[in-house]
């Protein structure tokens, strides 16, 4: 039994997810797909699971191709997946759920349920109810169904998210002996020391494509290099317009919850400085924005905006005192799809409560003049493309502002849209205004950042001035290896 | 605007369809039918009155619809609040003194205030109590049309005699005037047309219509766009209640001049079905509903002339909204393909 992917193409509109992807499994081998967010690891995990259907190129199991498209028959290929969040109905109990889909009856289904726990070390208990059972439990028990329908090929996307350190481990522990037994396991996943611990060979991806394969264990900071697009060397800036004074304090602050959220966050902004947060994605850092913009509330500490006071205050306080936040979810989290971007100006800028529709749409003519937002006053924003649609968003700021947020600011843009928003950006700081951005772009991190930060599981490891950092140094830290 | 005009002739079509070969099945010829529906509806000078009577309610609920649901609120409750109005109305034709010049602008009012009381109700729980306004809605509309049974066999009763039937007539200066000897109302068509422009206007050119919008498709940015998102929510529903509530009192000044436990007849849920058609827009829904009234006074003809059950009327309606429904959600998929296209890029 061995898996071959060839060539596998699959496209979402004018975005290529997959891009001639080719991968190679021999029986009994454990092989990790690493990638930054959107590097298409998960696309490529549902192709080969068939939730997704390939656009070209071939998956071919033991020789046969896989027909594309159908979960049914890559389960009779021999291909299970185990998602993020396991599939099981709550309500029945484990037996119940363990035959789902087969043809078992309930007592074959308890007997075969109890053989394949005992065989990888699982408990699981086949008449208790699924819903008492933890997310580790559940995984175990979705696992178990998977091999007992006889699949070859696992596949784990971040499994390990939900899970105790002591479950994590028996986890490994059943991997490591199913792999010895010819089982393929294909782990996707972004903890770099996980990756390490059990997996022994990796494919990296970026942007849809496999830029990298190697033999495991490897040091952190190599496999972040391969993640991670090279940053060309730091440009010499201009030094901050700043008087030194504090745009915003964060003291002690808890904020969000689990894995996303943030805890003990001691930050001071100074007016003029530009902030860009590293760290794999889910390690805080969308908690963390949404903290200093007013969006969640705080659970502990306390928040300052120019010196004044404003933990846990309404969002419309956060706008008085002109902190603006550019989420990364443009049209779920910043744009209204219906609404075009002379309506957009207007809600965000009109005062009036007659509206002078002409004189709005002249306003907004010339703001996308200004901001070279490629549409007209009536075009509704979900027809834009999503540099454009970051334009829009830049083009709604109020004129002051003492802090800007900004999550992914140039995500999804080409090279020339992204370099003129940081221009418009960094003409900001001239007035003061200091701006708080996270990124996965390296680059864009170093080139833009005064100050680093490195987040990493909800806490700041490391605040460097971005001109003692290089990409490679950065990337070291954000693997959490000089976390102290 | 072609794909408007498109988006309720192709399902008009569809249902004429469907309608014909269910007037087939029942044995009737379907075109003598459709035209008996006509002139029982515009026939002559009396049937007109009585079909643009029956367009004031069901127009004036509708464009309160409207607001709402721009403002991305199933507003199902709007049956009760069409009762409220009516109860608010008649405690005011039983005790209020004076002369029509005063009695009637204070029951109308007081139509407005009840039907305005409802639909808030269904906004704070909506806003405090995460209560979907569509179960808040119909449980409130359960409140409404229970409380106008009890008053009507209760404390309202007729002397001597209890009886669903309704209460004892109000003196007949809390009766609206009406045109010569038609049961239509100057009163009633004037504020009928006052609404729909005012809504109109309000949705198209105010500053209070543009955020009702920007918060029924996507709260999230609305606030981040510094809208206030629950106020807005409340002012949707106390428009969409006030204007049903006033539908209440029309319906009890200018109709049946008593209360009676059915007096909003079903008209809440037919205005959602008008506002369902007219795809949201003020101006579609003034002819879909004179359309609605036509059917609903015309096929009383059915009875009379081809002993068919005139609920066949209703029939005709109902299959009009779902094919137009089918029709919006087919054009739905095809924006939602374009926009989740367009996403994917905008995301990764």
């Amino acid at each position: 039994m061995s898996l071959l992917i060839r060539n596998v193409t699959k496209r979402f509109g004018s975005l290529v997810a997959n891009d001639n992807i080719v991968l190679e499994l021999e029986p009994g081998a454990l092989h990790a797909v690493l990638g930054e967010n959107g590097a298409g690891k998960s696309t490529l995990m549902k192709l080969i699971a068939g939730t997704l259907q390939q656009d070209a190129g071939e998956i071919i199991m033991n020789g046969q191709a896989i027909p594309p498209g159908s979960p049914a028959a890559a389960l009779t290929a021999g291909v299970g997946m185990l998602a993020q969040e396991p599939l099981v109905c709550l309500p029945f109990s484990n037996r119940e759920n363990f035959r789902l889909g087969s043809a078992w009856d309930l007592e074959e289904a308890t007997q075969k349920l109890r053989q394949q726990s005992q065989k990888i070390g699982f408990r699981l208990h086949p008449a208790a109810i699924t819903r008492s059972l933890s997310v580790g439990e559940r995984q175990q028990l979705e696992m178990v169904r998977l091999l007992a329908r006889g699949i070859r090929l696992l596949i784990l996307d971040e499994p390990t998210s939900g899970l105790t350190g002591q479950q994590r481990d028996q986890l490994f522990a059943a991997l490591r002996q199913l792999a010895t037994e010819g089982l393929m396991v294909l782990f996707v996943s972004h903890k770099l020391e996980e990756v390490n611990e059990l997996c022994r060979t990796v494919t990296v991806m970026r942007r849809g494509k496999v830029v990298g394969e190697t033999t495991l264990p490897k040091p952190e900071a190599d496999l972040v290099s391969l993640m991670f697009e090279q940053a060309a060397p730091t440009q010499a800036r201009a030094p901050i317009a700043t008087d030194g004074s504090a745009a915003v304090e964060l003291s002690g602050v808890d904020a969000g919850y689990g894995r996303q959220g943030i805890a003990g966050i001691d930050l001071a902004v100074a007016r003029g400085e530009v902030i860009g947060i590293a760290g794999l994605e889910g390690s805080g850092q969308g908690a963390l924005l949404r903290a200093l913009s007013g969006q969640i509330a705080l659970r502990k500490g306390r928040l300052a905006v120019s010196g004044r006071d404003l933990t846990n205050r309404r969002l419309r306080e956060f706008r008085k005192q002109g902190v603006a936040f550019l989420p990364g979810g443009r049209l779920e989290e910043g744009l209204i799809p219906d609404l075009s971007i002379a309506e957009h100006l207007e809600l965000a800028n009109g005062t009036r409560f007659l509206i002078d529709w002409d004189h709005a749409r002249t306003r907004s003519q010339a703001s996308i003049d200004t901001f070279r937002i490629k549409g007209y006053p009536d075009t509704s924003v979900d027809a834009l493309s999503g540099g454009n649609q970051q334009r829009v968003l830049l083009s709604l700021l109020p004129p002051k502002l003492a802090l800007l947020v900004m999550e992914q600011p140039t995500r999804g843009l080409d090279v020339e849209s992204a370099a003129y928003i940081w221009n418009r950006l960094l003409e900001r700081r001239r007035d003061g205004t200091a701006i708080v951005f996270a990124s996965s772009d390296l680059d864009e991190i170093l080139t833009y950042s005064d100050r680093v930060l490195v987040v990493f599981d909800g806490r700041v490891i490391a605040s460097r001035p971005a001109s003692d950092l290089d990409a490679e140094q950065l990337g070291t830290l954000i693997g959490g290896v000089l976390a102290a | 605007m072609t794909r408007r005009i498109a988006s309720f002739l192709v399902p008009l079509a569809v249902a004429l369809g469907i309608t014909a070969l269910l007037l087939i099945v029942a044995g009737a010829p379907p075109l003598e039918a459709l035209g008996l529906i006509g002139e029982g509806a515009f026939g002559d000078t009396t049937r007109i009155a009585d079909t643009l009577t029956a367009w004031i309610p069901l127009g004036m609920a509708a464009a309160g619809l409207v607001v709402t649901f721009r403002a991305g609120l199933w507003n199902i409750g709007v049956e009760g609040q069409i009762i409220a109005g009516a109860i608010a109305a008649s405690a005011v034709s039983r005790s209020a003194p004076g002369g029509p010049a005063i009695v009637i602008p204070l029951l109308l009012l007081a139509g407005v205030l009840g039907g305005a009381l409802w639909g808030w109700l269904a906004g704070i729980l909506r806003v405090k109590g995460r209560v979907n306004e569509i179960f808040g809605g119909i449980g409130l509309g359960f409140v409404a049309q229970s409380f106008a049974t009890y008053l009507v066999i209760g404390p309202w009763k007729r002397a001597g005699v209890a009886s669903t039937s309704g209460t004892e007539p109000f003196r007949e200066e809390t009766w609206l005037p009406t045109i010569g000897d038609t049961r239509l109302s100057w009163v009633g068509l004037t504020l009928l047309v006052i609404a729909l422009v005012g809504v109109g206007f309000m949705l198209g050119r105010t500053r209070f219509g543009l955020r009702l919008r920007a918060v029924g498709s996507n709260p999230a940015s609305a606030r981040l766009l510094g809208v206030p998102a629950n106020a807005t929510l409340y002012w949707a529903f106390l428009w969409g209640g006030g204007l049903a509530g006033l539908a209440g009192g029309l319906l009890v000044a200018g109709l049946q001049h008593k209360l009676v436990p059915a007096i909003a007849g079903g008209r809440g849920f037919l205005a959602v079905l008008v506002v369902l058609l007219a795809r949201n827009r003020v101006a579609f829904v003034a002819p879909i509903a004179l359309f609605f009234a036509a059917i609903s006074v015309g096929s009383s003809q059915l009875q009379l002339r081809l002993d068919l059950d005139s609920s066949l009327g209703a029939v005709i309606q109902g299959v009009l909204v779902l094919a137009a429904v089918l029709y919006a959600g087919w054009q739905a998929r095809r924006v939602l393909v374009k926009r989740l296209a367009a996403s994917a890029e905008a995301t990764v």
